[in-house]
């Protein structure tokens, strides 16, 4: 099996994809709950994402 | 009347979800395709095979419990039962002999995160068959 060399970043963003999905599926009740849930968590994930990374680069500033 | 709706369902009897509940965790989304939910079962199994697979190419490693202090106990044992969780994946894994030791390393420490992670995103998947075979969803 290849091996493969991610950065922080983008595993975070595959971790974010996958988990959203799974999770739109999941919760709701309705497919178009599903998807607008599904979108919601990915975008709360990249939020996450981008204001711990500029958080920790002010914090060692 | 807000009470009434509260209260506890009876619990359906274990025939009607025991087959999509132990086919859930045998195939990640296995249960839903028994149900006959087609599109959610493969959006599951896309998304929890590719995060198990990432996780393996990442050389991640697989957790063994461990004895030791309450946290390599709590840590090791946790970890062993979610990658248990991801069925197949996880029993070829190791019937292949794929045996990824714990390296220093962000890859392989994200890989073992990926591999915990596929296997809790399977047990939702299982939760959510069950709520579908005990009629409590669509």
């Amino acid at each position: 099996m290849p091996k493969m060399n991610l950065s922080h970043f983008e595993a975070a963003v595959l971790f974010s994809l996958f988990t959203s999905v799974v999770m739109g599926v999941v919760t709701k009740r309705t497919d178009s709950e599903r998807v607008q849930y599904g979108i919601y968590t990915f975008v709360c994930f990249m939020v996450a994402l981008f204001g711990l990374g500029w958080l920790m680069y002010f914090g060692h500033r | 009347m807000a009470k009434e709706k509260e209260e506890r369902q009876p619990a359906p009897p274990i025939g009607t979800w025991a087959p999509a509940l132990a086919l859930s965790w045998l195939i990640p989304g296995g249960g839903h395709f028994l149900l006959k939910k087609t599109g959610r079962g493969t959006l599951l199994l896309l998304s929890i095979t590719s995060m198990f697979v990432c996780g393996l190419m990442m050389r991640g490693a697989m957790f063994q419990p461990a004895s030791g202090d309450l946290l390599t106990i709590l840590i090791n044992t946790g970890g062993f039962i979610a990658d248990a969780c991801s069925g197949i994946l996880y029993l070829l894994t190791v019937w292949l002999g794929y045996n990824q030791p714990d390296m220093a390393g962000a890859v392989h420490d994200y890989g073992a995160k990926f591999l915990v992670t596929a296997g809790l995103l399977n047990v939702l998947a299982m939760v959510d068959a069950f709520e579908i075979a005990a009629r409590r969803k669509d």
